[in-house]
């Protein structure tokens, strides 16, 4: 296993550096003449433009300001926002903590009902509720985020008035935030009406965020089901009279769990990103939100940043499903 | 028989079993309810995207002042099917002209993606070695990046314009079509056939596009088709952000539904249709896509 670790560590470097190369060029192509004018915005003054130029050494050779581009990432040094005026990795480290809140709480919804959905849906094949579960899915890919984020928000905020329709917590709420995952703060502070508070306005987002992985769960946990019925050792387990129960726990789902949670880390992955959609329909003060901000007010400085951020946390997450792949199934060790 | 009535004898074998399978399966194609379902709503959707000009009931950026009030949007009536926007807007002529674009953003963009990406693919394929080596990890490190990502990257980096968001959607494209293809011809290399046309002297290049490439088609076919959904979804939530075309008063599907979004008490229906053109065009290209992948190897079903 140590083995297997360390090999996937050596394969993310040159993952990582042909990242940064990707990202340094990025800023050299952008819009508005160098990469300091990109950064510094449209109403740049030319002493501004000086001072970046003198800061990044944008005078010296490429491969120069590459390493120092690479010194001052590593050093988590992503310069100042063009809007906010602020330190941006401030601002991620105020901002990441929501992102992450909403897709956990997105992929709990989608595992927690996507699992025994397909689960079911696979031992009652070709019954009612394995076709709606097949409709369902697809009907779930289908619908972009944005879409049904605002159809949830339409129904249940502006015209049942049962949940908030934008922002993480009440506008007059007070409570504290230690840790910026306000559920957690919530119960952490003991505070029960910010719990609730916290909780009721995650819920909209987290469901329209949590529908496509909903959709994937379902058809994956429904096809490993499947697949797995029709095995050997689940018919010798139910030949040596192990009750339905015990066959269905112990050799089907424990089987057919495999390819389910690799979809779910996969998916956790993207949720991370795929939060900026979602995040801008529900005004959710996550790294999307910042995004989209970014984008709009073409604050590069952020979006560089944003990008590279979440691209480098998403391939860290797919190194720990590889690893926790490794450590469930051991015959991809000695792959 | 010479080697040359062999070799022509055993294309025509190959040629002939072709036929068969892809007659097999546009066969099983049209018997999946899902899929023919799927036909019909791209039929539908292509055919709204090309005559969008006489199907239109009004011009798409034509407002109609006359009937809105700060906070009044009128629904569907008789005049306006499916309502008006914020700006007096006729929703049906903007849905239809939408069409167009969420067409051509798709076709070309996952044109544009599948070209540059079958390419690579194919001579990462056909070459092996440094060349493969080196093409497959650039593919990689663009897959290390979330798709969605990568095209606010590259749409930002370029600009606001239509181009720029099928050049980002289609980038997106490049390293998914060069591996699937690969993928595909790595495991066609080594088959039987392969083998047979290299005893009998077929040349490299000839065993290559002749044999490897039509045999590893079949899943790129699957693949494009739910590309094209993507491209469309992808389309809308990059205009979504902001990132769309660079004219304000075009008629855009993810536009339509951010503009329309701080309207959502007053003209909820502003929201909903360009919101459902979308899915419903979506679904069409999935449920064929879903339909070909069957129907090309029956052992999908399920």
């Amino acid at each position: 296993m140590l083995k297997f670790t360390v090999r996937r560590l050596i394969q993310l470097v040159p993952i990582l550096i042909g990242l940064s190369i990707l990202v340094f060029i990025w800023i050299r192509a952008l819009p508005g003449g160098g990469p300091a004018e990109a950064l510094l915005g449209e109403r740049a003054t030319p002493e501004a433009v000086a001072r970046i130029r003198e800061l990044y050494g944008l005078d010296r050779p490429l491969w120069q300001q590459y390493l120092t581009y690479v010194e001052s990432v590593a050093r988590f040094d992503f310069g100042q926002s063009i809007v906010s005026r602020r330190n941006i990795t401030t601002e991620i480290s105020e901002r990441f903590p929501a992102t992450i809140e909403l897709s956990l709480a997105a992929m709990i919804f989608a595992a927690g009902i996507g699992i025994p959905l397909g689960f079911v849906a696979a031992k009652r094949y070709l019954g009612w509720i394995d076709q709606l579960s097949v409709a369902g899915s697809l009907l779930g890919v289908a619908i972009p985020v944005f879409f049904l984020g605002l159809l949830l928000k339409y129904v249940f905020a502006v015209k049942l008035h049962w949940l908030p329709t934008v922002g993480r917590s009440d506008a007059t709420s007070t409570a504290l935030h230690p840790t910026g995952f306000y559920v957690l703060d919530a119960i952490i502070t003991n505070d029960r009406v910010a719990l609730v508070d916290a909780v009721r306005h995650l819920i909209l987002p987290a469901i329209a965020l949590g529908t496509i992985p909903l959709a994937i769960i379902t058809r994956i946990t429904r096809a490993a089901v499947l697949d797995v019925v029709n095995e050997d050792y689940v018919r010798t387990a139910r030949a040596k009279g192990l009750g339905p129960r015990v066959v269905d726990r112990r050799h089907v789902l424990r089987n057919a769990m495999l390819p389910v949670i690799t979809i779910i880390g996969l998916q956790t992955g993207l949720l991370l990103s795929g939060a900026i959609l979602t995040e801008t329909v529900f005004a959710w003060g996550g790294m999307g939100q910042w995004m989209y901000q970014a984008i709009t007010f073409r604050d590069y400085a952020v979006l560089q940043a944003g990008i590279l951020f979440l691209a480098i946390v998403f391939v860290l997450v797919n190194l720990l499903v590889d690893l926790s792949y490794a450590v469930l199934d051991p015959r991809i060790r000695v792959r | 028989m010479s080697i040359a009535e062999a070799e022509a004898s055993e294309l025509q074998l190959e040629s002939e079993q072709l036929v068969g399978r892809w007659a097999d399966a546009r066969q099983r194609l049209l018997r999946n309810p899902g899929a023919v379902v799927g036909i019909v709503l791209i039929l539908l959707f292509v055919l709204v995207a090309v005559f969008a000009p006489l199907l239109a009931p009004y011009d798409p950026t034509e407002q109609d002042l006359s009937i809105i009030r700060p906070g009044v949007y009128p629904g569907p009536s008789a005049e306006h099917w499916l309502g008006v926007d914020q700006l007096g807007r006729d929703i049906l002529s903007r849905i239809i002209y939408g069409a167009r674009s969420s067409l051509l953003i798709g076709v070309v963009s996952v044109g544009f993606g599948a070209a540059i990406g079958l390419t690579l693919g194919a001579l990462a394929g056909a070459f092996g070695g440094w060349a493969d080596t080196l093409t497959m990890r650039g593919m990689d490190m663009m897959l290390a990046i979330p798709g969605l990502l990568l095209a606010i990257g590259v749409a930002a980096a370029i600009g606001r314009s239509q181009l720029s968001v099928m050049i980002a959607i289609g980038v997106v494209n490049v390293p998914i079509f060069a591996r699937l293809l690969r993928g595909s011809m790595l495991s066609q290399r080594e088959s039987d056939y392969v083998l047979a046309a290299r005893a009998l002297g077929v040349r490299r290049g000839r065993i290559v596009l002749g044999h490897i490439v039509p045999n590893s088609i079949a899943p790129v076919i699957v693949q494009a088709t739910l590309a094209l959904a993507t491209a469309i979804i992808d389309a809308a939530g990059l205009a979504y952000l902001g990132l769309g075309s660079d004219d304000p008063g075009a008629p855009e599907w993810g536009r339509m539904l951010a503009e329309t979004q701080s309207f959502l008490q007053n003209a909820p229906h502003a929201a909903i249709f360009p919101g459902l053109a979308i899915v419903i065009s979506c679904l069409g290209f999935y449920l064929l896509g879903e339909g070909l992948r069957e129907a090309i190897d029956p052992k999908f079903r399920r």
